[in-house]
């Protein structure tokens, strides 16, 4: 090789890294805009909020004294609202996921129900508040309780739920099936020993996003009547006595933590917002955590299942 | 037909057999039969059918919509056309055993994965379960590498070990037909010459059909081939005359390499 044509191979090549900087450059500007903006916003929540943060703020019910309010209703209400959404979500997701994707005949009925779960997932969370109050609070009779709350927030994130549990299940490798097959198992065997133990991790991502959107939802739970004042518990669900568990709770009034928020932030009193800042703090720090627990199990789980 | 021309028995046949991919006629008239206690291999070019024969001995197609059986496959002793819409699939995949192309052990521990087969039939009980486990290992000539960590996961063990798992998760439930579908092709050298020992070692005790890309290995392991192209049988026979002494141009051809 001449030497001019190595200086004209060195100059292409310095040309094409050019547009690899550029690039670099662009995409990191990119990345900063979602960064900052959550920095910025989680700043000035730590920054309005943190004062108000101690064990009395989450000992303590809502009040007329900024001083004196606290989440105590808000946070145990969007925990057992959230219990009633994993327990009615998670079930319904996974078995609706698994029938679609192994069960149901491949026909133009099951693709129809297949885009209407994909178009569901976009429905605006109000609709189904409108879907709640009508069907659960009005004709079922469940009352503007938590129960109603669970199962809308659970119907809000089934879609969700079921489209993880079937892109899981598409991710197992067809000769894993094939060997499951190959030995003799029927195909409920085939699912409950191998498909759905495998396919865990990816449902439970899909689960936990669901969540996270769900314990932040607060239209819906507007819509069912919520209560946005309220200085009582539930009453607990266990018990001292036999058998142990008590399912009162469930038709309990409630409030959740972004409602406490949005009570907070519509009073005048500069003392009202700096609650709502710190509700906002505790809020997203649950969210978070939903998510770190969700990457340490989904990691863990993840280290036993290769193919 | 229960015997052939030299009186050894057939443990299962072909009659007629066809089948369509949907519209795609990808097996012709396939009459073959498989002897007991022998190894029978299938070999051709890619694309030839023979893994889609294979296949058929175990109704691995039911898997998958638009596939169709015609004609007969029948399992002796008891004559039973296992293409026949009254037979369960899932009787004949648990009297049929199949080790895959690629090592397929299930994401569990090395103990689970040769219990499976054992587990679908109901057995519960731990000390038969173990005598059985260890039986197949040992029949798969991997007991002594594995006995220290049957708890382990069997995804940690090499691609030799895992296939020959997967031979003993078969071995483990007894079947009257074990199906080999190039069990090498994912394999290097030495892992490739212990599944061929271990096939030899097998073929006294399991009657074994074997589908294999390479020539050497069907001249090694196999009593019987038969040379499949464009989904028709083209010449069947002790395998030794089949590569020897071919009775058809277009084997010939295909063994000395001119084609395929």
């Amino acid at each position: 090789m001449k030497a001019n044509e190595l200086d004209q191979i060195r100059s292409v090549i310095k040309t094409n890294k050019r547009a690899d900087l550029i690039f670099a450059l662009a995409g990191f500007l990119a990345l900063m805009v979602g960064v900052m903006a959550f920095i910025t916003l989680f700043g000035e929540m730590v920054a309005n909020g943190w004062e108000r943060i101690n064990p009395d703020f989450f000992t303590s019910f809502p009040s007329r004294r900024a001083a004196n309010a606290g989440i105590l209703s808000a946070w145990v209400g969007s925990l057992l609202v959230m219990l009633v959404t994993a327990l009615s979500a998670i079930p319904l997701g996974i078995a609706a996921g698994v029938y679609l994707e192994e069960y149901a005949p491949k026909n133009w009925m099951t693709d129809l129900i297949e885009i209407n779960v994909t178009n569901l997932a976009g429905v605006p969370s109000i609709v189904y508040g409108l879907l709640a109050l009508g069907v659960f609070v009005y004709t079922f009779g469940f009352g503007q309780s938590i129960l109603t709350a669970g199962l809308t927030l659970g119907l809000l994130i089934l879609p969700v739920v079921i489209v993880s549990t079937r892109e899981a299940l598409r991710a197992i490798p067809i000769h894993i099936r094939e060997g499951a097959y190959g030995v003799g198992a029927t195909q409920w065997q085939v699912v409950s020993d191998h498909l759905v133990p495998y396919a865990t991790p990816g449902i439970m991502t899909g689960v936990i996003i669901g969540m996270s959107r769900a314990i932040g939802e607060t239209a819906p739970i507007i819509t069912i009547g919520a209560l946005t004042f309220i200085a009582f518990l539930p009453p607990s669900p266990v018990t001292d006595t036999v058998p142990f568990l008590n399912f009162e709770w469930l038709f309990s009034g409630f409030t959740v933590m972004p409602i406490q928020m949005f009570n907070w932030t519509s009073r005048p009193e500069e003392a009202f917002q700096q609650n709502a800042a710190a509700a906002g703090l505790i809020l997203v720090l649950m969210t978070l955590m939903m998510n770190a627990i969700a990457i340490w199990l989904r990691y863990r789980l993840r280290k036993s299942i290769s193919w | 037909m229960s015997t052939t021309e030299q009186n050894l028995p057939v443990k299962a046949f072909t009659r007629d057999f066809n089948f369509y991919y949907g519209s795609f006629h990808a097996l012709k008239s396939i009459n073959l039969p498989v002897i007991e206690k022998h190894v029978t291999a299938l070999i051709g070019p890619s694309g030839c059918g023979k893994s889609t024969l294979l296949r058929s001995f175990n109704r691995m197609h039911d898997l998958y919509p638009g596939n169709r059986y015609q004609g007969e496959i029948v399992l002796n002793p008891d004559n039973t056309n296992i293409l026949d819409a009254r037979v369960d699939p899932i009787e004949v995949r648990m009297r049929v055993g199949m080790v895959f192309q690629k090592p397929n052990p299930f994401p569990k521990s090395i103990y689970e994965n040769v219990a499976y087969g054992l587990r679908v039939r109901g057995e519960k009980s731990r000390s038969t379960l173990d005598d059985k486990i260890e039986d197949a290992l040992r029949g798969a000539s991997l007991w002594n590498e594995v006995k220290d960590r049957l708890n382990q996961p069997a995804t940690a063990l090499s691609g030799g070990q895992q296939q020959r798992l997967c031979i003993a998760r078969c071995l483990a439930t007894d079947p009257e037909l074990l199906l080999f579908d190039e069990p090498t092709s994912a394999l290097d050298p030495i892992a490739t010459a212990n599944i061929e020992e271990l096939v030899t070692q097998l073929r006294d005790r399991v009657t074994i059909l074997i589908v294999t890309h390479n020539m050497q290995q069907a001249a090694r392991v196999s009593h019987y081939t038969a040379y499949m192209y464009l989904g028709e049988v083209v010449e069947y026979g002790i395998t030794d005359e089949v590569f020897l002494r071919p009775k058809k141009k277009e084997t010939e051809d295909y063994i000395t390499g001119r084609f395929g």
